[in-house]
């Protein structure tokens, strides 16, 4: 029996199609003499979930759709090249030199670009008035190149004209003087020169050489990973409104509204409280726009300061491909002790990461790849190092899971070396490898206490029929000759929390008007994830309206200010708390006010249904609103939040970054053909752990999306890179995104049935789900490892991901001829 | 002749005299109509986020079509019904599909969801139910990046049920009245002798014009030269769309043969190229995606040239022919001669493709297509390759093989069909140096599809694969994508749509 199952209560859900709950019942005062109010006196002072037994909920928990869903599908939602325009907007368009990834810059010539038609300025970092860079910490990415060229489509100088086709055509235009140098484009590359981003970072525990020495089983092997685009549907874009005293109004489509705000004011020499930054919705980010949205926005800011005029700035495709950072590409090579029952004794593992010219986020991305470099399995002995290596290549950055995903492939290639060199099931290596009593410290010192896995795992080896499948996928492959079948069914556990400490704070603004319409205000972004629906329904739930009745606003910094970015799958975890701490603020006015004027103890006070039911009155929340407005009670409320309990010591390596852990594990078949390498993935198992699902619709949304993007970067998303450096995978003719055939049609997805939710008292118990399903189809990589191992027992395929035809064939051959 | 184009426009006929001669309908739409909702992804016809619908008359009522609009030339769209996202829904009554999407939870950040929304749209149109199959088809030219998918397949299943009765398919005569009033016998010319766009009528009138604007740049379905205009920037002063043409678009089946006008597309040849052999009907259905074939022609495929295309190794495989025009002289050569080098081709000065004869495989002959991409659906081959066997009494008599991908334009496999005569397919041992053949046809080069390696290594593997199928192998157990048994059932349904 798992700790977790120890650890269940008795505690069950309210019947949610309980009639008093549902939509339009009239509620009676007989209800509520016996049953209790969703949100008590008692409960304002105290987070959700901390109180037992859990009430009924009205609107969180439920699987209502995204509230931008009409607006999507009848093209009415407004991005940021849908804003209508001011009269006078120019266009920008970047200017490069698109023949070297290394040179030293002599003479531009400018000239034709200056006198192409439509053109009104044309911006080089000459034109700077602050700090030409726009880079979130390090000092090191020049917004225009100054002297040099450090990758291959670095922004030179960039356009102003009166049309974006004419800013881009004039762009070409340019004469580059430069003289080239030998660019370092690989891991390869950088380790030969010694070339580093970033110092390297090491930790772990025990003396790894010695135990592996005295260990009688031992295997060592690498596995290369590659990058991934991000491919966001709406590109880089911003739009820059010029104000009074140089003030600036910038539409950004950025997960970080604040930086981007910080960076335009660093740019121009302004204040920062001259600056606002408004974010309403991303067609997408994923990471690309955690800290890459800077350049884009400064550059819009940059010329409107220059022209006087508003300037927008949108790239094209191609251009957003080669200049904007990807995920990390990383060589992972490792040396494994273990028992004869393929119990891990000790590792020896280390990462050669490819950061590009500068360190942008590359330190919390690597330090996140250590952090996942064990993915749910226990190492007793463990040194894992990092390598954050300088190329001439674009910057790489966030990208949904933020290193994990490479920790967790190195973590899974280990397993699987094991079991095939033992000849057994690598589920059972992988299930002899989880944490567990006794067996539950990490490589950096946090203990697993929330861990659910033996479970949940279970439970998906019986659903997903796996024993019976094992077999017939042995069957067949003993009968079939040029098709292979695999299966492999993996675990996540992935650590939720920004490792950077301070950014797990956040803000919220709430407005109760007279009209009993709320204005619901916060740092978080929107970018698909259904963030702004979550918040919303958190505040819905806690004055006892539909979701309708709170009016969702556009991220802005002049309202909440100072915010984290909306990364690490953390948006609603902290952006949800804060709006809870705003309601409860203003209820906690309300309340008092209301018993006095009522003549009601504050325990009768509650929330629900549109109304506030007070003593054995039932009054719209309008009329309450109004009435406190009468009696100057403030109806407006900050609400502010910081993650408990964590502290990390990144010099010594101690603490507890992860305020907890999601966990997940899905099972994949594939079959390939052993002639082509081609591949087919047949069906795909999975169950999550949201905790107790804000939103069941959206969370299953995340998962299947999330799974679907790893299943992308783990096969066909290739980027191919030429000798010079230059990026030959840089649009979607080239770079291939998972369409929907590639999704098998046999593809359950279940939420696991978490008895008590998230062990920690997160928003109403949840969990995050952003990034963690990401992780899951390390699933159908190691069933293509499964299937290819097939063809000589005992040897362990060299696979390198992402597992394109060539990549299949290439191990195909190796297996054949015995040997890598 | 006329210097405008029309098009019906959200219940409107709009008529333009100002049409660049490379002016898109995206930037049409956003840009002068002000309609945001249609967006722009990728500006190359790839990602699906600018996809509209483009109604034309078909058999007695409206046919609607995907086509990407960030790659579609204004001009091109005359006569045609242009419908975009803003206009599905009824005042506040959301279109079925719409409502689906909706209710399935079919969207996360949106920006893609649009362009979805009109390609089930068209899905919706065709007025049978969709299976996963055909939804897959339906969007494979729609990238999503949040979803996975499977929420809009569900949509899609639920709404594309083969029941149309939204308020076009209510219209759809009066629809198909005006477009047929639309639809005159004049040649469109908009602009001057240095810069113009046209759409003849007629051949004789193309040739004309083709004769005395040598220079001018031939566009059938502008899935190629439309990226000339967004990603190379390059100035076509002359355009001359054969999209127009009368007859041009026909497809003839004339007993052993099929004739295949310069503009029919991709989406009208298919079932035709599937009755001649499931192969080559899964091959054209893996080109581009349902937009790019619905715009897309076999035509432009061939006269483009790109070692890359799909169709002429197919083509080239059969034993086609294609036909070539200037003035009044026509002229026939096989196709494989007409493509002489990377990016030169056998065509004169005025001279255009006017159409294709593809003969259709006699009783003992045998045909295998294999595409090799990254991705199954809308990708580019990294090599394909075709193999037409004629086989007598279990032994091969006669091959011929055609690769793209493998040469800088796509080539026949001359040496290793001369090794393959006299090989019963059955019969390993009798295979002989057919492997050594290819290595003499062929010199492929690295690019980011493959390696040279790989390429040669692949095309050696698709031959066998061919042999062992040949040798009575289903290609159940040799492949895993492409069924030629189910395929064939799909593809031929196709022919009565």
């Amino acid at each position: 029996m798992s700790e977790t199952d120890m650890r269940k209560t008795d505690v069950s859900d309210v019947d949610l199609a309980d009639p008093v709950l549902s939509e339009g019942a009239e509620p009676s005062a007989a209800d509520f003499e016996t049953e209790p109010a969703t949100a008590s006196a008692e409960d304002v002072a105290e987070l959700p979930g901390s109180a037992s037994p859990e009430p009924a909920y009205a609107t969180v928990r439920q699987p209502i759709r995204h509230d931008s869903a009409i607006k999507h599908v009848t093209g009415a939602a407004i991005y940021i090249d849908d804003i209508r325009e001011p009269a006078g907007t120019l266009h920008l368009a970047p200017g490069w030199c698109p023949t070297y990834a290394k040179a030293k810059l002599g003479s531009v010539d400018l000239s034709e670009v200056k006198a192409a038609p439509g053109v009104v300025a044309v911006l080089t970092k000459d034109d700077v008035p602050g700090i030409n860079d726009v880079s979130s910490a390090m000092g090191d990415d020049p917004m225009l190149a100054d002297g040099e060229i450090l990758f291959w489509g670095q922004v030179v100088f960039c356009v102003v004209a009166t049309s974006r086709d004419a800013a881009r055509r004039a762009a070409r235009l340019a004469r580059f003087e430069a003289t080239p140098e030998t660019p370092l484009i690989t891991v390869e590359d950088a380790l030969t020169a010694d070339s580093h981003v970033l110092p390297e970072y090491r930790f772990g525990r025990g003396d790894v050489d010695k135990t592996l020495l005295n260990t009688q089983r031992r295997l060592s092997g690498s596995i290369a990973i590659g990058g991934q685009e991000h491919f966001y549907l709406e590109g880089q874009i911003a739009m820059a409104v010029p104000g009074e005293d140089g003030d600036m109004l910038v539409y950004s489509s950025t997960q970080h509204p604040s930086e981007v705000q910080h960076t335009v004011a660093k740019v121009l020499g302004l204040m920062e409280a001259s600056v606002v930054v408004e974010t309403r919705r991303m067609g997408g980010g994923f990471g690309g726009k955690e800290s890459q949205a800077n350049q884009w926005a400064a550059l819009a800011a940059l010329a409107a300061h220059v022209t006087g005029k508003p300037c927008k700035m949108r790239l094209d495709r191609d251009d957003d491909m080669i200049m904007t950072g990807k995920r990390h590409d990383e060589v992972a090579t490792f040396d494994v002790g273990y028992d004869a029952d393929g119990r891990i004794l000790a590792v020896d593992l280390a990462f050669d990461s490819r950061c590009g010219y500068s360190a942008d986020l590359s330190l919390g991305v690597n330090d996140r790849t250590m952090f996942h470099a064990d993915n749910a399995y226990f190492y007793p002995v463990v040194d894992i190092v990092s390598r954050r290596l300088k190329t001439n290549t674009y910057s790489n950055t966030a990208f949904r899971g933020f290193g994990g995903p490479q920790g967790v492939i190195a973590a899974e290639r280990i397993i699987d070396t094991i079991a095939i060199t033992l000849g057994r099931d690598p589920l059972e290596v992988r299930k002899r490898n989880f944490y567990g009593p006794g067996r539950d410290v990490t490589p950096y010192g946090q203990t697993v206490e929330d861990n659910v896995l033996q479970d949940l795992v279970g439970k998906l080896e019986t659903s997903c029929d796996y024993a019976r499948r094992r077999q017939a996928v042995r069957t067949f492959n003993t009968r079939s000759r040029i098709l292979k079948k695999g299966l492999a069914l993996t675990p996540i556990k992935f650590g939720i929390s920004f490792t950077l400490i301070h950014l797990n704070q956040a803000g919220a603004l709430v407005h109760l008007y007279t009209d009993g319409s709320i204005h619901l205000n916060h740092g978080g972004t929107e970018m698909g994830q259904g963030l702004f629906l979550k918040v919303a329904q958190v505040v819905a739930e806690e004055f006892g309206v539909s979701v309708d009745q709170v009016k969702i606003t556009a991220t802005n910094t002049a309202k909440v200010p100072n915010t984290a970015p909306t990364a690490a799958s953390s948006g609603s975890d902290l952006n949800g708390m804060a709006a809870l701490i705003a309601c409860r603020e203003i209820k906690g006015r309300l309340v008092p006010f209301l018993a006095g004027e009522y003549g009601v103890q504050e325990d009768q006070i509650a929330f629900r249904d549109g109304k506030v039911i007070i003593g054995n009155e039932a009054v719209p929340l309008k009329e309450v609103a109004k009435k406190a407005y009468l009696n100057r009670i403030q109806l407006s409320s900050a609400g502010y939040y910081k993650t408990p309990k964590i502290h990390w010591n990144r010099d010594k390596a101690e603490g507890r970054p992860f305020y907890y852990y999601a966990y997940g594990a899905a099972c994949s078949e594939v079959t390939i053909d052993t002639m082509t390498g081609e591949m087919r993935v047949d069906r795909v198992d999975i169950l999550h752990d949201c905790g107790k699902s804000l939103n069941p619709a959206i969370d299953i949304g995340q998962i299947e999306g999330g799974f679907v993007q790893g299943m992308g970067w783990l096969t066909t998303e290739e980027l191919v890179h030429d000798a010079q450096g230059r990026l030959r995978t840089h649009a979607p003719s080239t770079y291939k995104i998972p369409t929907c055939s590639d999704v098998p049609e046999d593809f359950r997805v279940e939420l696991y049935e978490s008895p008590e939710g998230n062990r920690e008292e997160s928003i109403f118990r949840s969990k995050a789900v952003g990034e963690p399903p990401l992780m899951l189809p390390a699933s159908v990589f190691s069933a293509i490892v499964d299937a290819l191992a097939s063809i000589r027992p005992g040897m362990v395929p060299p696979l390198d991901a992402p597992a394109t035809p060539e990549a299949i064939m290439k191990a195909v051959h190796a297996m054949r001829r015995g040997g890598a | 002749m006329r210097d405008t184009i029309r098009f019906l426009r959200a219940g409107k006929i709009v008529e333009l005299s100002d049409v660049g001669p490379t002016e898109t309908l995206l930037d049409y739409l956003r840009l002068r109509e002000g309609s945001c909702g249609t967006k722009e992804g990728c500006n190359e016809g790839d990602c699906g986020a600018c996809t509209v619908a483009v109604g034309a008359p078909h058999r007695g009522t409206i046919r609607y079509r995907p086509v990407n609009a960030c790659i579609q030339l204004l001009g091109m769209l005359d006569g045609k019904e242009i419908v975009t996202v803003e206009d599905l829904a009824d005042g506040d009554i959301l279109h079925p599909v719409q409502a689906a999407m909706v209710d399935h939870h079919g969207s996360q950040c949106g920006f893609c969801t649009p362009g979805i929304v009109m390609s089930l749209f068209t899905l919706y149109h065709a007025g049978k139910a969709a299976d996963r199959f055909a939804i897959n088809d339906c969007l494979a030219g729609n990238l999503c990046r949040c979803t996975g998918y499977r929420p809009i397949v569900d949509a899609a299943k639920s709404v594309c049920t083969g029941e149309v009765g939204d308020r076009f398919a209510r219209e759809a005569d009066a629809t198909v009245g005006i477009l047929q009033f639309l639809s005159d016998r004049q040649d469109i010319f908009i602009g001057n002798d240095k810069s113009f766009f046209a759409a003849p009528r007629t051949i004789d009138s193309l040739a004309d014009l083709y004769l005395r604007h040598p220079d001018a740049t031939l566009v059938a379905g502008a899935t190629d030269v439309g990226l000339w205009v967004t990603k190379q920037l390059r100035k076509l002063p002359k355009v001359i769309h054969l999209g127009r043409i009368l007859g041009m678009s026909q497809i003839e089946d004339i007993g052993d043969a099929i004739l295949i006008g310069a503009s029919a597309t991709f989406e009208d040849a298919m079932p035709h190229f599937s009755a001649i052999d499931p192969d080559f009907g899964e091959m054209m259905r893996r080109v581009g995606s349902k937009q790019v074939r619905a715009a897309g022609t076999v035509g432009g495929n061939v006269a483009n040239g790109s070692p890359i295309g799909d169709t002429p190794p197919v083509l080239i495989a059969l034993g086609s022919t294609v036909e070539l025009r200037k003035g009044n002289e026509s002229r026939a050569l096989p196709l494989e001669s007409f493509f002489i080098d990377y990016g030169k081709q056998d065509r004169e000065r005025g001279e255009f493709v006017a159409g294709l004869m593809v003969p259709k495989l006699a009783a003992n002959q045998h045909l295998r297509v294999y595409k090799i991409s990254k991705r199954f659906d809308q990708d580019i081959s990294a090599l394909l390759g075709a193999f037409r066997f004629t086989v007598e009494e279990g032994v091969i008599t006669e091959a011929r093989i055609a690769f793209g991908g493998m040469a800088g334009t796509p080539r026949r496999a001359y040496s290793t069909e001369e090794r393959l005569i006299g090989t019963e397919p059955s019969k390993t041992a009798s295979w002989g140096t057919a492997r050594e053949g290819l290595s003499i046809d062929f010199k492929p080069l690295s690019d980011m599809r493959a390696s040279d390696h790989y390429r040669l290594e692949t095309a050696w593997a698709l031959l066998a694969k061919a042999l062992v199928e040949l040798a009575g192998a289903p290609s159940e157990i040799t492949r895993v994508i492409g069924r030629r048994e189910a395929d064939a059932a799909f593809q031929t349904e196709a022919l009565h749509v």
